[in-house]
């Protein structure tokens, strides 16, 4: 038992736990965080693209001290079969900015610093220590938490569950349904080491500068999935994921996938002579909208991945969890200077602070894709393959005429796929896209 | 998939394991975050963690059971999520501090 009473209790040290944390912290309310991992970060895993203007809006000098790894000028994404991709690359010198946009970090590292700060604001963090359960009072509200640590138990007018993923406090506690197989996507990652100037050189690099490249098509194997290819300063992330139902279900290999993904020919000149010093997995809320569970009642808040706040179709994940942990945060600092109780009737502001913001518009805004990415298999395979090859005929100079090539490309798509299907797929993704 | 991708993919000599050895552990000796219920005879959910784990921590014996070996889990919670229904196995996070340590992530 931890004798002293806090004002909040927070579960968990990843972007979402600490920007609550740190932001309670730093008003100066007394705040216990509670991490599993040895370390925070330990545990967690991600591409990794930072993007700067949530953490900005609760560290505004973050670049100071950060460990960052590039800043992103160059974004690939590539359509793929077999043998090919097809390309849409943005690069602009304009990303050669004063303050950056987007940068590759490496999470168990940049976990580490944010949780630094999280301290030097205050904040008390106690590592090797998995919560287990929720308290309650007589009358169901929530009131601390109960540990692993010889069942240690630390009490808060109010616990904030930034527990990621799995949450598996919530979820045992009654607060949250159990995630869908059909609605999360297991990744799986690999670290592969390079001297700098040869990243700088394979990717047409300087400095800092870094490239993104984010894969769909044959890769996943008919799967609902991607792949990525992400540049740190002396190392390539590179993973794909999948959906875990589609892998239930086909009898298909995480590792497999990535094992073929790093041998395509595209991609396998961009590993050459790499060293991999880890291999990691996790799992991403893919739900969307649609599976946003409860997110505050009497005496708890959930922010980050716990309450499903990731954005697919973007691979946004971890500035949503900064800014669900920092408008959770100041929730919480309003109703403790007014006096008010953490009741669910006065902790539902936190919702309502979040519906005008990015995280719920977007999110709104996208609430028809996962269902249709899960559906439609021939976004997957058939149309990278229609795409690849259409490229090809184009392309290719072999005598034949332009028109020839162009009603050549057309028919190809009739027959892979009925004119209707055709414009069935337009309208539903332009739908969903709206 | 073509079947030079398909030989890769399935890993014809290929070994999870290999990866695995890469990573960072400290394990709970006797202390298992997971453990399979005793069954006769697997579900479909159950069989499915053979090829759904990413760290090959199941398997099937002889007899036709599943089996964990734990010690090269990375803590993702597929397992967990797939067989939610049939309530196959029970999990937990290992004891604070054990585990999967990840250095980069
Ligand atoms: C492969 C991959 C690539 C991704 N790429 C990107 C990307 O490029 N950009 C991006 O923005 N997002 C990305 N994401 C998503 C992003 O990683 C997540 O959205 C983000 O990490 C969520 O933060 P969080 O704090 O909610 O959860 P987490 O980061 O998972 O943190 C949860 C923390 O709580 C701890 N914890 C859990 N349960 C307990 C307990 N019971 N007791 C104590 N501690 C506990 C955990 O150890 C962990 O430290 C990616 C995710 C993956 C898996
Ligand atoms: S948690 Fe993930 S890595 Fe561990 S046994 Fe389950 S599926 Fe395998």
């Amino acid at each position: 038992m931890i004798e002293e009473r806090f004002d909040a209790i927070v579960v968990g040290a990843g972007p979402s736990g600490n920007a609550a944390a740190y932001t309670m912290a730093k008003a100066g309310l007394k705040v216990l965080q509670l991490e599993r991992g040895e370390y925070p970060g330990s545990k967690n895993v991600q591409g990794a693209i930072l993007y700067a203007d949530a953490l900005e809006k609760i560290i505004p000098d973050f670049r100071e001290d950060a460990p960052l790894e590039r800043h992103i000028i160059e974004q690939r994404l590539w359509t793929m079969d077999e043998k090919s991709y097809v390309g849409m690359h943005y690069r602009s010198e304009d990303f050669n900015e004063e303050r950056p946009n987007r940068y590759t970090i490496l999470r168990a590292q940049f976990d580490k610093w944010f949780s630094s700060k999280v301290r030097e604001a205050g904040a008390i963090l106690l590592c090797e220590t998995t919560v287990t359960e929720l308290i309650r009072d007589g009358a169901g509200k929530v009131t601390g938490v109960r540990t692993d640590r010889d069942g240690g138990t630390a009490l808060a007018d109010i616990v904030i569950l930034g527990e990621g993923v799995n949450g598996l406090v919530g979820q045992r506690s009654g607060l949250r349904p159990e995630l869908q197989p059909d609605s999360v996507a297991l990744a799986v990652k690999e670290m592969h080491f390079l001297p700098r100037e040869v990243i700088e050189s394979r990717f047409n690099l300087k400095g800092n500068e870094g490239v993104v490249i984010e894969a769909m098509g044959t890769i996943t194997d008919g799967m609902t999935g991607t792949g990525f290819l992400y540049t740190n300063q002396e190392s390539v992330s590179v993973g794909i994921g999948c959906i875990v139902s589609d892998f239930a279900e086909s009898g298909k290999t995480a590792y497999g996938l990535l094992e073929a993904f790093k041998n395509h020919p595209s991609i396998k000149p961009l590993l050459e002579n790499s060293e991999c010093k880890e291999y990691a997995a996790h799992l991403i809320p893919e739900g969307g909208y649609h599976s946003i569970p409860e997110l505050y009642g009497d005496g708890w808040l959930v922010v980050g991945d716990a309450g499903q706040f990731v954005n697919a179709v973007h691979r946004e994940g971890s500035n949503l969890a900064m800014t669900t942990g920092r408008i959770a945060g100041e929730t919480v600092i309003a109703l403790k200077h007014r006096g008010a109780a953490m009741s669910k009737a006065n902790l539902a502001a936190y919702k309502r602070t979040l519906d005008e913001t990015f995280v719920m518009k977007d999110l709104k805004k996208y609430k028809r894709i996962p269902a249709l990415l899960h559906r439609n298999k021939q976004l997957f395979g058939l149309y990278p393959r229609l795409l690849t090859a259409a490229a090809q005929t184009w392309f290719r100079v072999d005598g034949v005429d332009k028109r020839s090539k162009e009603n050549a490309i057309l028919r190809s798509f009739r027959k892979g796929r009925t004119l209707s299907g055709l414009i069935g797929d337009a309208f539903k993704l332009a739908r969903a896209w709206r | 998939m073509t079947d030079a991708m398909d030989a890769n993919a399935t890993g014809t000599g290929f070994k999870v394991e290999e990866k695995l050895f890469q990573n960072r552990y400290l394990v709970d000796v006797g202390r298992p975050h997971i453990t399979i219920k005793p069954h006769d005879v697997p579900s479909k959910a159950l069989l499915a963690l053979t090829h759904a784990c990413p760290a090959g921590c199941y398997s099937k014996n002889d007899s036709g059971q599943v089996e964990a070996t734990i010690d090269g889990c990375l803590e993702c919670g597929t397992c967990r999520v797939i067989t939610a229904k049939t309530g196959d196995i029970e999990w937990n996070y290992p004891r604070g501090g054990f585990g999967v340590l990840f250095k980069f992530g």
